[in-house]
């Protein structure tokens, strides 16, 4: 469907330059787009792909977006290895992955196209920004010949626009520095992809002048630069349409937030502190694809938050675990290697029992592995990697905005059970964009701490109901006591080496562990009902999966997902819903973890999806996947 | 409640229930019995005292305190008791540590911890082996030393703990014997009361697989002879008749005898614990028989920021410009909008 856009309907621009001077571009209404942008990592790429998520989400579109960036913070300019990327898919429909064939994609330089136009759909539009197109970069992306000119690139609409040299006319008179003047063109090239997508510009323009407040000559620049590069695409001739995605999603009413999940995890922390009116701990150190928590969490020392970088991640935690006994909510952040570290601190909170929250935001391992790539790797080190009989809690969190829901779930277990809980996180969702609502405070469920503050026969290991037993702050008179890693009476809390003593303390760790799942909520099934295959999922890859079995189920095929954030323990209800079903399919982004602990628990055949690739599965080899266990049911 | 008025807090009171474990004769008895005698005079409430340790013989202290405690994992006490007094500043908290614990398996912490100077106090009972694992050497083994992984002698060249924390900037470090009760007591009592990361080697005898280390220092007969007590203010003078005394030549400490007519009392060093600078109390941490006197008393007092408070002061100024945190404001911040 074509139609001309005109002043005043939704979509609106808003020209800056004049309805005069517009061209009457097509506009080309698609039921989602995926655009990708590419440049060096220093190119500021990730801070244009952001903007321009923030405004299609604002525009009320459904957004899923996937920052793709090196391990090296300047790779050498130019190079193929320092290509950094943004991603995001937008739609009137619900949108559960940043999307696989691009239709759109902005290159910087050489390099950023040879390692991303394969992903281009045929057809589909390619911006290059010409400038860095000179035969020294042509080299380093081992380009030959000018592609741009070669006529390889024919079966793309290409626009080549000297984006550098676009941007340094347009602020040539700005006064500042050509560095300076330099660092402005990714405002150049948000405009020219604002107006691309038909987008207007005033909210971006007041959040540029917020951002640089504190330098309004670069702050006006920027504008400047933006502008022009919205100008330019109005009169620009070497393209004749634009996208529009018909009509925004009919969204529920609420305050909608765009989040990545580290931020959600922050944001957690703080609605925990001011749900208890406790204190939050943060004990950390930093590690990607975590630290961004920490860096959100910093900024927010009136919140009842005290964060503590520590020299290392043991003492990340051990920092927390301290602060816990001091009977604060105590929180560590990390990734893989990171978690390797806190092993024996883990396996100590486990013992004393007092609660800890610890977030791993998972990323490709092992050792060093894949550090700004995501990975599911790390389940079965969390619901095992320790000595001993040490069973902790462990959930999963499926989406950036889920981050929020789940660390705060992670803080009530903890403090009910008196336990370590570990958060899964991973590199994909942590900073990836999603748009969703954050609930209003008494629309959340209640989450209230007690201290005991009665000595009257307090003892150490009396438990309650849940088998949790008693938080005690120091500091509280008469109830003075040690706890510690050997092993204790199961009373009295004393040192004890009794065999029969150590039997029922190990039983009764693992006991209070698995009735947690007295706690949640029955699962939800997705999908069709007369489905005969059941895909089992954790985690990150909601996405994917939501994804793959939609259009399985659109191409006609009976499938049903169920998708876990509780991994230890297990749902109740789990073994109950596999019995109903004749074949499940476990896709994960490993070598089948999650496959291990349910053929483990429940003695099924699992047929695993496996991909250990660093990216987000692509949905279409698993639809194929779920397509061929179907057909051949 | 068993609630105790401060001030008729007891040695008695700070007694746990449990059955002490150790070797008998061990040093650490003697170190366990000057803690309670001295946290009774200092003010603070049974209950607000916290006993942090880690892994050896000297960790299992705090069980054999009536406080708060946490036995904890091997080198990681100094952390764990930096999450505690970051979040319960109002707390007295004690690290209980070994050389072992501290130096080798711990370094990392330890070192950090000076640092930041956080304030915690930190007991280091030093014996100079791993007694625990049954007398493996340890980062204060001296070279030549025999024992279980050196049985031709030791060839792994000792840490000074004292001098590292120096290197580190400890606001206070001191060292004493185990046995020495009164300079014990003396000692606990400042390193309590000094605001900032109080570091105490306590020259401890392991009589089971080190014994007699410090039998120099610490044996009535020749210790005045092998150490110098450091008074602050006051000239480096030692030996049984006082006639021995230290004294700067360039940059080397050297032992003069006050007897000959060569040198006087006011030609040697005067000990200065407040020195702004650490190369003072650093000269004398790399000291050691039987060239020198061993330093024992107070090598550095001084009063720097402390990292809790300042991190509070920053807390509080951001608190002050901004005012308590808007839990709506900042969820329905700059990225959000609202769909009616």
């Amino acid at each position: 469907m074509v139609e001309k856009i005109t002043a005043g309907e939704k979509g609106d621009t808003g020209s800056p330059a004049g309805s005069a001077l517009e061209r009457s571009h097509k506009v080309e209404a698609l039921e989602s787009v995926v655009i990708r942008f590419a440049g060096d990592s220093g190119d500021g790429i990730q801070l244009t792909g952001t903007e321009f998520s923030k405004s299609i989400a604002k525009g009320g579109y459904e957004i899923v977006t996937h920052p793709d960036y090196p391990a090296e913070i300047r790779a050498p300019l130019g190079t193929l290895y320092g290509v950094s990327a943004y991603q995001v898919k937008y739609s009137n429909n619900p949108v559960f992955t940043s999307g696989e064939a691009l239709d759109a994609l902005v290159v910087m330089n050489p390099a950023a196209l040879k390692m991303n136009v394969d992903d281009l759909k045929h057809g589909g539009t390619l911006v290059a920004n010409t400038a860095a197109f000179t035969p020294a970069n042509l080299e380093k992306a081992k380009y030959e010949t000018n592609p741009l000119e070669d006529g390889s690139l024919a079966i793309y609409r290409l626009i080549p626009i000297d984006i550098s040299g676009q941007n340094a006319t347009a602020l040539k008179d700005s006064g500042l520095s050509r560095k300076d003047i330099g660092r402005c063109k990714n405002y150049y090239a948000l405009g020219f992809i604002l107006y691309l997508h038909n987008r207007p510009l005033n909210q971006e323009i007041e959040k540029i002048r917020t951002r640089f407040a504190a330098k309004p000559e670069i702050a006006e620049a920027n504008v400047t630069a933006l502008l022009s590069g919205f100008a330019y695409g109005e009169v620009c001739e070497v393209f004749d349409t634009r996208y529009t995605v018909s009509d925004a999603v009919n969204l529920s009413p609420g305050t909608y937030n765009s989040v990545t999940g580290n931020r959600a995890v922050a944001m957690a922390m703080v609605t925990a502190a001011r749900q208890t009116g406790l204190k939050v701990f943060l004990g950390s150190y930093p590690i990607t694809p975590a630290t961004d928590i920490l860096h959100n969490v910093v900024k927010l020392p009136n919140f009842n938050i005290t964060a503590f970088q520590a020299e290392d991640e043991i003492a990340g935690v051990c920092s927390a675990l301290g602060a816990a006994f001091g009977g604060s909510l105590a929180v560590t952040t990390t990734s893989g290697p990171g978690m390797a570290l806190k092993t024996e601190a883990i396996g100590l909170a486990a013992m004393t029992e007092l609660p800890l929250v610890v977030i791993n935001v998972q990323r490709g391992g092992p050792s060093t592995g894949l550090p700004t790539k995501t990975e599911q790797s790390d389940l079965l080190q969390a619901v095992y990697g320790r000595n001993g009989e040490c069973p902790v809690a462990v959930i999963a969190a499926r989406s950036p905005i889920d981050c929020f829901h789940t660390t705060l779930e992670a803080f009530r277990i903890a403090t009910r059970y008196m336990t370590p809980v570990i958060v899964l996180s991973d590199g994909g969702i942590a900073n990836a964009t999603e748009v969703g609502i954050i609930p209003r405070l008494d629309k959340l469920p209640p989450f209230e701490v007690n201290f005991r503050t009665d000595a009257d026969g307090y003892r150490i290991y009396e438990r309650d109901e849940n088998l949790a037993r008693a938080w005690v702050r120091p500091g509280t008179a008469g109830m003075e006591h040690v706890i510690g890693g050997l092993e204790k009476d199961s009373l009295s809390g004393d040192v004890s080496v009794d065999g029969s003593n150590h039997d029922e303390m190990v039983r009764t760790r693992a006991a209070k562990i698995a009735g947690i799942s007295k706690d949640f909520p029955p699962l939800i099934i997705e999908g069709s009902d007369e489905a005969k295959l059941l895909v089992i999922g954790w985690g990150g890859t909601y996405g994917s999966i939501a994804e793959a079995v939609r259009q399985s189920i659109a191409n006609g095929h009976a499938v049903a997902h169920v998708h876990l954030r509780h991994l230890n323990p297990l749902p109740d209800d789990l073994g109950e819903i596999i019995d109903r079903f004749e074949k499940i399919l476990v896709p994960e982004i490993n070598l089948g973890q999650l496959s291990v602990l349910l053929r483990n628990r429940y003695l099924r055949e699992i047929t695993g999806f496996n991909r250990v690739e660093g990216k987000p599965l692509r949905v279409s080899a698993l639809r194929k996947t779920i397509e061929e266990m179907t057909r051949h049911g | 409640m068993d609630k105790f008025p401060l001030n008729d807090l007891t040695r008695k009171d700070f007694e746990s229930s449990q059955d002490v474990r150790w070797c008998p004769g061990c040093g650490d008895y003697s170190v366990l019995k000057q803690i309670q005698l001295v946290l009774p005079k200092l003010g603070i409430p049974r209950e607000n005292f916290a006993f942090i340790s880690g892994i050896g013989c000297s960790s299992r202290l705090p069980y054999y305190m009536e406080t708060y405690g946490m036995h904890s994992i091997h080198g990681r006490a100094p952390a764990i008791a930096t999450g505690l007094k970051l979040s319960r500043p109002e707390l007295s908290v004690w690290v209980i540590t070994g050389d072992g614990d501290a130096l080798a398996i711990g370094g990392n912490h330890f070192i950090h911890t000076m640092r930041r100077n956080i304030d915690i106090n930190i007991l280091l009972l030093n014996n100079r082996i791993y007694g625990l694992t049954k007398g493996q050497l340890s980062p204060t083994t001296q070279l030549g030393r025999m024992t279980k992984t050196s049985p031709v002698g030791s060839v792994d060249r000792p840490v000074e703990p004292i001098a590292l924390a120096l290197s580190m900037g400890v606001t206070f470090a001191a060292r004493v014997v185990d046995t020495d009760q009164q300079n014990l007591r003396d000692i606990l009592e400042r390193a309590a009361h000094h605001k900032g990361t109080s570091l105490v080697e306590i020259y401890q005898n392991c009589h089971i697989f080190n014994d007699g280390t410090f039998e120099a220092v610490s044996d009535k007969k020749q210790r005045d002879d092998n150490r110098v007590m450091l008074e602050h203010g006051k000239p480096l003078i030692f030996g049984k008749e006082r006639d021995k005394g230290i004294r700067l030549n360039g940059l080397e400490p050297e032992v003069v005898s006050l007897g000959d007519g060569k040198y006087t009392e006011a030609d040697l060093l005067v000990h200065d614990e407040k020195s702004d600078q650490t190369v003072l109390a650093y000269f004398l941490s790399r000291m050691h028989n039987p060239d020198f006197p061993v330093p024992m008393g107070v090598f550095r007092a001084v009063q720097e920021s402390c990292y809790g408070e300042s991190v509070r002061s920053a807390e509080a100024i951001v608190h002050g410009k901004r005012g308590p945190g808007d839990w709506d404001k900042l969820i329905r911040g700059a990225d959000s909008w609202v769909v009616e």
